[in-house]
């Protein structure tokens, strides 16, 4: 398991356009990909439940990869999270 | 045969009847087949959906850009959604019908939606709502209720708005309702679309594909006309027709005089896809865009997201002309459910219009809000009603520079929004100069202004003759409007049902009117009423 902790900077946050286009990366891995925020985490393949987990700018977030190529889809997550969240 | 209903929008219509099926209806039980049955056909559904999803994605790509498509994508991402999903099969499971699982999964997700603290977020739940909408009607083939072979009178238990929107106009040659509002969304749209409407009829299935004649002057629809009935409504049938092509011409460009004043004629709409009617009406902008659809018959007011959408698709249909967003003109007689404030015994004098908005003012700045964000899709003013003192207006116009400033900082994008003022009540008409101070354009609704100068109810029957919009009273404070309004430079626009009164327009416009707007289907008219006249002597 890797795991890694973000801070969201875009001012909208893990929404729209962000969370479906996490869901689409998502899913192209096959490590199981979580995300949990305070006590909530939810499959970084679940659009809604994405979406209302409500990441906004400043919210802390941690990515937890199970499974799979877990360095490359750490690689791949982590840039992911910098270049749209 | 000659069954009587209630007239809503004029016009004759000759054809075969279509009988629409009943779309899905609240509260209706479905029978609910054994869970595989229903689990099989919820999948179909499903599928059906997302095929429509992305007819819609693609064409939204094709038409508008990827930023539009986007909300496709998520459209369909959202069908996709494991957890909506398994929200919905388990109700199947438990028994439940497919069309009542999906409602309710729906709802639950939209209500987790608008818990969230985030006003984006909280928009998302319309995007939930219309999911679940794309479903149920792929679930009960609602979705090909319209899809028509050749033209025809269309029979319907009601309309929705979205179906009316998705008509190919050339197909439909009027439309029976049993249940349609006169001032229903839908009933407006029949109205801009120029369909002769009935309702009040109840559709029968044998109907179907029987020749008759739909009267929207009378309310009438005759089943099987012959004889004189059938010659009188060809030939007004023809007539219309002859005028409308008549009109064709004065589709583009603006209304000329005969002595070469050019005038601006505009539409008043009241509802974003009215805008899209409005444009291909030759209207050289939206001189009203009246946003009390946004909460009458509404459980809440929609909110800063949804707003922005829709006035953005307004802009976005009018290509650029000018579209003047009046804010919310409710209190009064117009009430919509939620609101608690104030009912006193004279509610056309009570807290209304900008009085409402400036005492309410978490409802007023989302409406600001929403009105800047939509600004850069085309050219936006905002227009304040019911004022009557210069310190209104500063104080609205305060907001509104209060919530651009909110959204610099949180870096959204905003545009610039003309300020305007409606001249509506004898006060504004009399301080008018001090009024075009402090604003960028005036509107004269004459409707109130006129209620509000003769202190006559324009809703009371028993006025009927006495109540008069060319009352010389009225027009002389529409003169000392234009006067104040000019002596600033300020454009003055008038868009009471006045503006419509062709034997008025050269009154009108020897006062100083700048700009005249009109119900939709009334511009064309307009303006070619409007280069017939001659100003130069």
């Amino acid at each position: 398991m890797k795991e890694f902790t973000y801070t969201i900077t875009r001012p909208n946050g893990l929404h729209g356009r962000p969370a479906a286009d996490l869901v689409t990366a998502a899913q192209t891995l096959d490590s199981t990909v979580t995300i949990r925020k305070g006590d909530r985490c939810v499959g970084a393949d679940r659009l809604m439940a994405l979406m209302t987990l409500g990441a906004v700018q400043g919210d802390t977030v941690t990515v937890t990869i199970e499974g799979g190529d877990e360095e490359k889809a750490l690689a791949h997550m982590r840039a992911y999270f910098a270049e749209h969240l | 045969m000659k069954l009587m209903g209630k007239s809503l929008c004029p016009g004759v219509a000759l054809g075969p009847i279509h009988v629409l099926p009943e779309t899905e209806k609240r509260g209706k039980p479905t029978p609910a087949g054994t869970p595989e049955q229903e689990l099989e056909r919820l999948e179909w559904g499903r599928q059906r959906a997302l095929d429509r999803v992305r007819g819609q994605q693609s064409a939204a790509l094709e038409k508008l850009g990827e930023g539009e498509a986007d909300i496709f994508r998520l459209h369909a991402l959202m069908l996709e959604d494991r957890d909506l999903l398994e929200t919905v099969r388990c109700a199947v499971r438990a028994g439940a019908c497919a069309e009542d699982s999906v409602r309710e999964a729906g709802e639950t997700f939209a209500a987790a939606f608008r818990a969230l603290n985030d006003p984006y977020l909280q928009g998302r739940a319309a995007d939930v709502e219309e999911v679940s909408r794309l479903w149920r009607e792929a679930l009960s083939g609602a979705a090909e209720r319209l899809e028509l072979d050749a033209p025809a009178i269309l029979c319907a238990g009601e309309f929705s708005p979205g179906e009316l929107i998705a008509l190919e106009r050339e197909k439909v040659l009027g439309l029976v309702a049993q249940r349609m509002a006169p001032d229903s969304h839908a009933a407006i749209l029949a109205r801009a679309m120029a369909l002769p409407t009935v309702a009040g009829l109840v559709p029968q299935t044998h109907w179907e594909g029987t020749f008759a004649a739909l009267d929207g002057e009378t309310g009438a629809l005759y089943l099987d006309p012959e004889g004189e009935t059938l010659d009188g409504l060809t030939e007004r049938a023809r007539a219309r027709q002859e005028a409308a092509e008549s009109l064709g011409c004065f589709r583009t460009g603006s209304a000329v005089t005969r002595d070469g004043r050019s005038v601006s004629v505009c539409a008043n709409i009241a509802a974003p896809e009215e805008a899209a009617l409005a444009w291909k009406e030759g209207a050289q902008g939206v001189g009203l865009f009246r946003t009390e659809f946004l909460c009458l018959d509404k459980k809440q007011c929609p909110g800063e997201e949804e707003q922005t959408a829709l006035y953005r698709r307004a802009l976005e249909a009018m290509e650029g002309r000018r579209v003047v967003i009046r804010t919310l003109d409710i209190g009064g007689d117009k009430r919509p459910p939620w609101l608690e404030a104030g009912k006193g015994e004279n509610p056309a004098l009570g807290l209304r219009g900008i009085r409402l908005s400036l005492k309410k003012t978490e409802l007023f700045r989302i409406q600001l809000r929403a009105i800047l964000r939509a600004a850069p899709y085309g050219t936006a003013a905002v227009m304040f009603p019911m004022v009557s003192s210069v310190e209104e207006v500063r104080a609205a116009r305060a907001l509104l520079e209060q919530c651009r400033e909110e959204l610099e900082m949180q870096d959204i994008p905003t545009g610039e929004v003309e300020v305007g003022v409606m001249i509506e009540t004898p006060a504004a008409a009399l301080i008018a100069e001090d009024l075009a101070r402090e604003a960028d354009f005036f509107s004269i609704g004459t409707n109130d202004l006129t209620q509000y100068t003769l202190a006559m109810d324009r809703q009371d029957p028993d006025l009927e003759g006495m109540y008069h919009p060319c009352h010389p009273a009225v027009l002389e404070l529409i003169r000392r409007a234009v006067e104040g309004g000019h002596r600033h430079g300020r454009r003055v626009a008038l868009c009471g049902q006045l503006g419509a009164e062709r034997s008025m327009t050269e009154t009108l416009l020897r006062m100083g009117v700048d700009e005249l707007s009109v119900p939709v289907g009334e511009v064309l008219g307009l303006k070619a009423h409007v280069s017939t006249l001659d100003l130069s002597n």
